[in-house]
């Protein structure tokens, strides 16, 4: 019944007062805060700042790529910087900008829409967001090197990645900055499973989570079945690349097919990766502002699990072309035929919701209405890749590259700025300007539509992709003209929106808790929410339960006021103590990793021995990361219990209450 | 509620702080093997594909395993979980004695059937002149029994913490999730030797 909040405490009182033999962090403001923090909200922001970071890195890439093209025969970029370009721009975008800024949503909102006080194992959190951090740093050191960044695209088609084909370290450095990012997001995943199962409010029932809760749990699933398929297909490169196997070397029998099916039985779940938090967010603000809970919830989650189910069993419609034969064919594109239904249903329930409401157009709203529609055309030129035929006609032309930005931006980000726009006065307590929310809004459609609807019309005319110029006479300079121009808009309307959050953030005015008069339980708290979440566990009786309480105040009063004086009893509010090692453990695997991807053997002979440099590195790294575990296991999962006043402040602490 | 924890013994089948009285440590490692299936599938799936298209020169499977050996090693890995089921069923008695022998055995018999995999390497390598290099069945067949090994040795690093802890008085009746925990992980890579020894060894054999 009770989450974490009452713990055994009763069971374990009298044989507490273990001695705290290691040290406890218990910095609350500065550097060594952040270090050791093991808060999901702080955790969340870091992420959250991280992934808008790599935003401006990745958009820069993708400025580079246009002004390249923008005129045929152009030789701004070499071809090998373009290479680096197009790999280093997706490569970012996916791992380093919309997934943790999914992530950040997760560890920011989840928690507090379930009425959880943190995450089931808090350091854990704390190490898959230093594991991600490590994964980003190695991902972009090739920058700052001679070998350069990684150039084989995103997808990283063996034999191209093989050590024959790029000998330098750069496709080391993107192997092992992937295999790290993987392990982050599994940590994370497994972390969000096991406290959406095990540690919702009294009375949240599976069917009353918020509809972004139970996308955070179907991408958690996605996450930890999908990643192991890169993690191995890694594992298979490095091998060949480190040690000499056989896993992509076709003149020993490997078969490089296999890289493709690996990587995309990874690459299509991530996909979904990818949208699902966008559906969970879209499915929130539609009901907040057009004042009505959302249409037909059940459908909408089952949608989510079927599409999430769906996803592992079309991985083979990116290899339409590689020739697998008319069954397997026949197959994968009924499967993603498919897998466009429950797509569907979502869109029509999102209009559901929308239908008769009493909508307020207010900017989180329109970035979500903008999502509905630019997701739609993104899903219709998706559903014509099922027809293996078109496809065929499609694949590695820019129509490709104009159907998934439709997706990923006009999906995905779009759904992501709403939430920022919708989540900001929660998160900071202050509100965004509509007029310049507005502003951004409309820069960031037009831009993005200049840019990309022209593309549907170079690939058909038979552009194609990662191809770093292009002759005159090809009849494409209008549409890449077009399409640079509306890069330009596109920036001009993220840097008003970026410079709206940054102004906001130090001097945005001030709102009162709940301002957009919302449904679910992360608005029952005061902004920003303190260290400690809920002052009581809130009891959940309806599906959107911050409703169900503003409507029956005496009730909620009286039974929060009961539930308060049982947690005083038990002892106080539960807190986890900070930690260092999580910390600790990911910069022993970020030397580890350095030592695997960047540092030379010893000498260049062929057989330069084993204990050189790179081995003494790796070792030294794992070193440190094991030592680091352990201690973090030594340490134990304690914590001390606090006690509020009336306000909601805190009255003291109390540390000698073990557990 | 805590209360009843309070009054009597502890229950180790269900847990009052979670909502489904699951222990959050137990679900989390049902949620990793989960994730870790999907791994070795992938590596088991690798070494299946391959087997079909050995390019000529490639060394012939059952000319290099000794399958007496590898029968030999399974028996004790499959008798380790046997004694890990009693180590669990110990500290959830409370009995920390039988805890340590169980614990001590599951080592010794992990080590036994790590003992046995460094033999097996060493004799393919400069025996039989299956090399990781040499050919594609060299390649998948290391990666895939070495990853194996690899999730044995930390099994055995961690059962080995837990017999000094269970000296110290940091592992005690109350932390006996641990023990189930890692018990659930050491009998994941069991069942896994499992597949891998049929799909890998006794499939040359048909």
């Amino acid at each position: 019944m009770e989450a974490l909040a009452k713990s055994d405490f009763l069971a374990k009182g009298e044989t507490a007062a273990k001695p705290l033999v290691l040290w406890r962090p218990t910095a609350k403001t500065g550097l060594l805060s952040w270090l050791t923090t093991v808060d999901h909200k702080k955790i969340g922001f870091l992420y959250g700042i991280s992934g808008l970071f790599f935003f401006i890195f990745g958009g820069f890439e993708a400025l580079l790529i246009r002004i390249q093209l923008a005129v045929p025969n152009n030789s701004f970029l070499t071809s090998a910087q373009y290479s680096e370009m197009f790999t280093m721009h997706g490569t970012t975008m996916i791992f380093l900008v919309v997934m943790p800024m999914g992530a950040a949503f997760f560890n920011f909102i989840m928690p507090l829409q379930i009425g959880a006080r943190d995450v089931a194992f808090p350091r854990l959190n704390a190490f898959s967001f230093w594991t991600f951090a490590v994964g980003a740093v190695i991902l972009n050191l090739g920058w700052f090197m001679k070998d350069g960044a990684p150039d084989a695209g995103w997808f990283g088609y063996a034999p191209l990645t093989t050590r024959h084909f790029s000998p330098t370290h750069a496709i080391d450095m993107w192997v092992m900055g992937l295999q790290l990012l993987g392990v982050a997001s599994i940590a994370a995943a497994l972390n969000f499973i096991v406290t959406i199962i095990n540690m919702r409010a009294p009375g949240m029932t599976m069917m009353r989570l918020p509809v972004f809760t139970w996308m955070t749990l179907f991408t958690s699933f996605l996450i930890v079945l999908s990643f192991p398929a890169i993690t191995i297909a890694l594992v298979e490169i490095m091998m060949d690349r480190l040690f000499g196997t056989n896993f992509f070397e076709v003149s020993n029998g490997g078969l490089p097919i296999l890289w493709q099916h690996l990587f995309w039985i990874f690459g299509h779940p991530e996909v979904y990766i990818l949208i699902l938090p966008a559906m969970g967010i879209i499915s929130e603000i539609l009901p907040t502002f057009s004042r009505k809970p959302l249409f037909g919830y059940p459908i909408v989650v089952f949608s989510g699990a079927s599409i999430g189910f769906l996803g592992f069993g079309v991985w083979s419609h990116h290899m339409f072309t590689t020739g697998m034969g008319t069954t397997a064919t026949a197959a994968f594109a009924l499967m993603t035929m498919a897998i466009a239904v429950p797509t569907g249903v979502k869109i029509f329930n999102w209009i559901g919701t929308l239908w008769n409401g009493h909508l307020t157009m207010r900017t989180p709203m329109i970035f979500a209405i903008g999502f509905l529609w630019m997701f739609m055309i993104g899903g219709l030129s998706g559903v014509m890749h099922s027809a293996a035929p078109s496809d065929a006609e499609q694949h590695g032309s820019y129509f490709i590259v104009a159907h998934f930005h439709y997706v990923l931006i006009g999906g995905s980000l779009f759904a992501l700025f709403a939430g920022i726009h919708y989540w900001f006065p929660l998160m900071f307590g202050r509100k965004v300007s509509e007029f310049w929310g507005k502003t951004s809004f409309w820069f960031v459609f037009v831009g993005f539509n200049v840019t990309f609807f022209p593309m549907h019309f170079l690939g058909m005319e038979g552009m194609p992709r990662r191809t770093f110029t292009y002759d005159g006479d090809m009849g494409w300079n209008v549409g890449n003209m077009t399409a640079t121009i509306g890069a330009f808009i596109l920036a001009i309307g993220v840097a008003i929106y970026f410079l709206t959050m940054i102004y906001t953030f130090f001097k945005g005015e001030k709102t009162s808790k709940d301002p957009w008069d919302a449904r679910t339980l992360e608005w029952s708290l005061p902004n920003p929410p303190p260290e400690y979440n809920f002052k009581v566990i809130p009891t959940v009786h309806a599906r959107d339960g911050w409703w169900y309480e503003k409507r029956h105040t005496e009730e909620i009063q009286k039974e929060q006021a009961e539930h308060a004086k049982e947690d005083e009893a038990h002892g106080g509010i539960h807190m986890p103590y900070q930690s260092i090692y999580p910390f600790l453990a990911s910069v022993g695997i970020l030397i580890g990793a350095l030592g695997v991807a960047v540092i030379d053997p010893a000498s260049t002979t062929q057989d330069p021995g084993f204990w050189g440099p790179k081995v003494a590195v790796t070792i030294l790294g794992g070193l440190i990361m094991f030592v680091s575990v352990v201690l973090w296991a030594l340490e134990g999962n304690d914590g001390y219990h606090i006690h509020l006043n009336e306000d909601g402040s805190i009255k003291s602490e109390d540390h000698h209450a073990g557990h | 509620m805590s209360s009843t924890a309070a009054a009597g013994a502890i229950d180790h089948h269900h847990d009052s702080t979670t909502v489904t009285g699951i222990p959050n440590k137990k679900l989390l490692m049902w949620a990793f093997l989960a994730s870790d299936c999907m791994f070795f599938g992938c590596l088991i799936s690798t070494h299946l594909i391959y087997r079909l298209h050995p390019p000529p020169g490639t060394p012939n499977a059952r000319d290099v395993f000794s399958i007496e050996l590898t029968s030999f090693s399974t028996f004790i890995l499959l008798m380790s979980s046997l004694m890990m089921a009693l180590a669990v069923n110990s500290i959830q008695k409370g009995n920390l004695k039988s805890l340590r022998w169980s614990l001590l055995t599951t080592i010794f018999f992990g080590l036994i059937f790590l003992g046995c995999q460094v033999y097996e390497f060493r004799n393919f390598v400069f025996e039989k002149h299956l090399t990781i290099t040499n050919s594609i069945l060299g390649t998948t067949f290391f990666t895939l029994t070495g990853t194996h090994g690899l999730h044995v040795l930390i099994g055995v690093i961690w059962l080995t913490a837990m017999l000094i802890y269970s000296f110290t008085g940091r592992l005690t009746e109350k932390d006996a999730i641990d023990v189930e925990s890692m018990g659930l992980y050491w009998h994941f890579v069991d069942i896994v030797w499992i597949v891998i020894f049929t799909a890998v060894y006794l499939l040359e054999y048909l």
